[in-house]
């Protein structure tokens, strides 16, 4: 197999090595070995409780076989793949520079024709329950995503505990609406003003940390929100959440079957699939807010100030830029986006409990900002219609899909570290813009 | 005064526990300068070898403890010493010069495949055994009818973690590889001028660290007599709160750390609520970092332009 190979192109700057057959035998095999020790127990043995409670154990050696012939294999293949590639490194540095601006190119009328697509999937999918409801789920974690973009891609903070806004925007609805009875509408501004109150209550305390720190920091207040949502059970309802929150209205016109309803307003039959297409458009509304807000904000000095805070930190002080305000800020504005998709969240759902509000849907906003290139808006939600889509597709292999998701991250750290589309387009330039590869910005300082 | 020694003898017990998983993210941060964020996931799939190796064992026929849990002690440690040496190698080795996220998000990555191939392997329900180290001492009966106990197991805890402590800290100052680490920590490109093996050392902080971790997930199953796949999140932001709170970079501190945070969650529990134990020990972290970020003996982080 490897014969066909030229296998004697020299391998300039792979270590010193040389790549032969026997070299990959050698790799597959110490692989399938390390394979073996690894799984030995963890696969080859199963646990399980037995009747009485006692634990039993069988064995299972035929998978075990199975996944250390699939780890021999799959070094061959590697190896292989890496021989053909080339020695340089991943996949990263194989996309030569002309594909990367010809994306940015094609990115350029891509934005406008997905956002035409997006407007007309209620028309086309009208009768498919199912994709509407996939629209929506994808178009929450577009704007989930555009939020976290503010902080994470624009001010180069990196936050774990996103998902601490999201649970906030969602009980103030949850909780306004179900015990004051307030409507849709008014909550909406309010849980966005909560969240944005809590990003600054989490901002202040974390002004001085740097990268790694603030990351296990911001987690922590993630997770301290969880617990606490869990353990308030006067206020909360602990874990059994709040149910039957109000659904949203057209500006006051419910979207009920009765006589006072949208449907029999304007005289027509109803049917509840009215409802999901209001919430499609509402959630895309929010998010092409969210986006709009970005965008204008890039371009205002407390946009710059971010990005120039992305860039050093140090330096931007010098400049006699105020750091708290801006980092303040890109949490307050971050934090409201996820409180406006949580208040939204809460509508659509009808019920919420702090089960949806994990450290593992931090890390996948997280995921969808970073492989979506980190200050890409476009990236952002192309990576979040590949992520949730991606999830739906392996439905049927539900539990392998965290699995999937955490290879899928590593991988692409390893080959794309700068997320799918890896370019910047600066906000100032002198006569044309002209787009630069992410390789060559550093951030994440903040 | 009797509640108090309990809380305190368990407070001990526990912070040993945290201690050992500690030592593995300040080691890991020492060294490479990355949070390890799968380390708590080492810990579980290290408590999980331990369950199987232990049930294993016994099918097939020994009885003496003692050799039981020395063989359990020394399979859990070289297999998972081996998940350490792997999850370095595919997941970190190639970016150690990416961007400074990329390692934290590729861990994050790793934690979540860790978590998830032991949920799909071995399934999602909590394992119980049966207690495997019975017995103990009362060392005091007060007036009320409070026994203060000093079971065996926290005994086996408390010995086999000072026994580690010892094998370790003489590894680390007395041997070729703890010369090489500290040298590593100091200044990587000059230690690989003089001739140590960068990447060498690196793999084997990670394996130190995760069989360290082992010994930690071991413990834990003796100690609470239960795995699942979800144990290792927890534990490990609690272990870096004590690594953080010690210090982080600095060994004692990580032990020192890890006993505070033991004492600190089981008089929580004990005197507050059971309910926010974590709660206090995430705000512990939050207050640490904010107001001490070099910990109790650690070294301030100069900063460079």
């Amino acid at each position: 197999m490897s014969a066909s190979l030229p296998a004697s192109s020299p391998p300039a700057s792979n270590g010193s090595e040389p790549v032969g057959a026997g070299f990959i035998l050698k790799k597959a095999v110490l692989s399938a070995l390390v394979a073996l020790g690894l799984f030995s127990l963890m696969v080859g043995v199963r646990t399980e409780a037995g009747q009485s409670g006692q634990l039993e154990y069988w064995t299972r050696f035929g998978e075990l076989a199975s996944l250390v012939g699939a780890v021999f294999v799959g070094s061959i293949v590697v190896e292989l793949l890496r021989l053909w590639l080339g020695p340089r490194g991943g996949l990263g540095s194989f996309v030569p520079a002309s594909v990367q601006s010809g994306l940015s190119v094609a990115g350029r009328y891509l934005a406008p024709a997905l956002l035409i697509f997006t407007l007309l999937v209620p028309v086309i999918f009208y009768n498919q329950r199912y994709i509407l409801d996939l629209g929506i789920l994808v178009l929450t974690y577009v704007m989930l995503g555009w939020g976290l973009n503010v902080v994470v891609g624009l001010a180069g903070l990196l936050d774990l505990g996103y998902v601490a806004f999201y649970a906030v925007g969602a009980y103030s609805y949850g909780l306004l609406s179900t015990t004051f009875g307030l409507s849709f509408w008014i909550c909406l501004p309010l849980a966005g003003i909560l969240a944005a109150f809590w990003g600054v209550l989490l901002g202040f305390p974390v002004l001085r940390l740097r990268g790694d720190y603030l990351a296990i920091v911001t987690l922590a207040f993630g997770e301290i929100i969880r617990l606490v949502l869990i353990n308030w059970q006067d206020v909360t309802g602990g874990p059994n959440g709040i149910s039957g929150i109000p659904r949203p209205s057209l500006f006051g016109i419910p979207l009920t079957p009765g006589p006072d309803g949208l449907a029999a307003m304007l005289g027509i039959p109803f049917s509840p699939t009215h409802r999901i297409v209001f919430l499609f458009y509402l959630i895309l509304a929010l998010a092409l807010l969210t986006n709009w807000v970005t965008i204008r904000l890039r371009r205002l000095p407390i946009g710059r100030a971010w990005e120039a805070l992305r860039e050093d930190e140090v330096a931007c002080r010098a400049l006699g830029i105020n750091i708290t305000t801006t980092k303040l800020t890109a949490f307050a504005t971050g934090a409201m986006f996820g409180g406006f998709a949580g208040a939204f969240f809460a509508t659509r759902q009808g019920f919420i409990s702090p089960e949806s509000f994990t450290f593992q849907e931090s890390a996948l906003v997280l995921a969808i900002v970073v492989l979506g290139g980190m200050g890409s808006q476009l990236g952002v939600a192309l990576a979040a219609l590949a992520m949730i889509g991606g999830f739906e597709l392996f439905r049927s292999l539900e539990v392998y899909r965290m699995l999937v998701f955490g290879l899928a991250m590593v991988l692409v750290m390893i080959w794309r570290p700068r997320g799918i589309v890896g370019h910047r387009s600066p906000t100032v330039f002198l006569e044309k813009s002209k787009s630069i590869s992410s390789d060559l910005v550093k951030e994440g300082h903040g | 005064m009797d509640y108090f020694a309990q809380q305190l003898i368990n407070g001990l017990v526990l912070g040993s526990i945290y201690g050992l998983i500690a030592i593995g993210y300040t080691m890991v941060y020492g060294i490479v300068g990355m949070i390890n964020f799968a380390h708590g996931d080492v810990f579980m799939i290290g408590g999980f070898i331990a369950l199987i190796s232990f049930l294993v064992l016994v099918s097939v026929g020994l009885t003496a403890v003692p050799v039981i849990l020395l063989i359990v002690l020394l399979v859990s440690m070289a297999i998972t010493a081996l998940y350490g040496w792997t999850i370095e190698r595919i997941a970190y080795r190639p970016l150690r010069h990416s961007f400074r996220l990329a390692p934290m998000l590729s861990a994050i990555g790793m934690s979540f495949v860790l978590t998830n191939f032991s949920q799909v392997s071995q399934g999602a329900r909590v394992k119980p055994v049966p207690p495997i180290v019975t017995g103990g001492y009362t060392l005091h009966e007060g007036e009320s009818g409070f026994v203060v106990q000093l079971s065996n197991i926290q005994i086996v805890v408390v010995i086999t973690t000072i026994v580690l402590l010892g094998l370790f800290t003489w590894l680390v100052s007395r041997t070729r590889l703890g010369r090489d680490m500290r040298a590593c920590e100091q200044d990587q490109t000059m230690a690989a001028l003089l001739g140590v093996d960068v990447d060498r050392t690196i793999s084997m902080t990670f394996v130190i660290g995760a069989a360290l971790a082992a010994v930690a997930g071991m413990m834990y199953l003796l100690y609470y007599g239960l795995v699942d796949f979800f144990m290792g999140f927890v534990a490990g932001i609690k272990a870096f709160t004590a690594a953080v709170l010690g210090g982080i970079g600095s060994l004692p501190g990580a032990m020192l750390g890890g006993l505070a945070i033991g004492l600190i969650e089981t008089f929580w529990s004990a005197y507050f609520s059971v309910e926010y134990k974590d709660v206090a020990a995430f705000s512990i972290l939050i207050v640490v970092l904010i107001f001490m970020p070099t910990g109790l003996l650690g070294r301030p982080e100069v900063e460079k332009v």
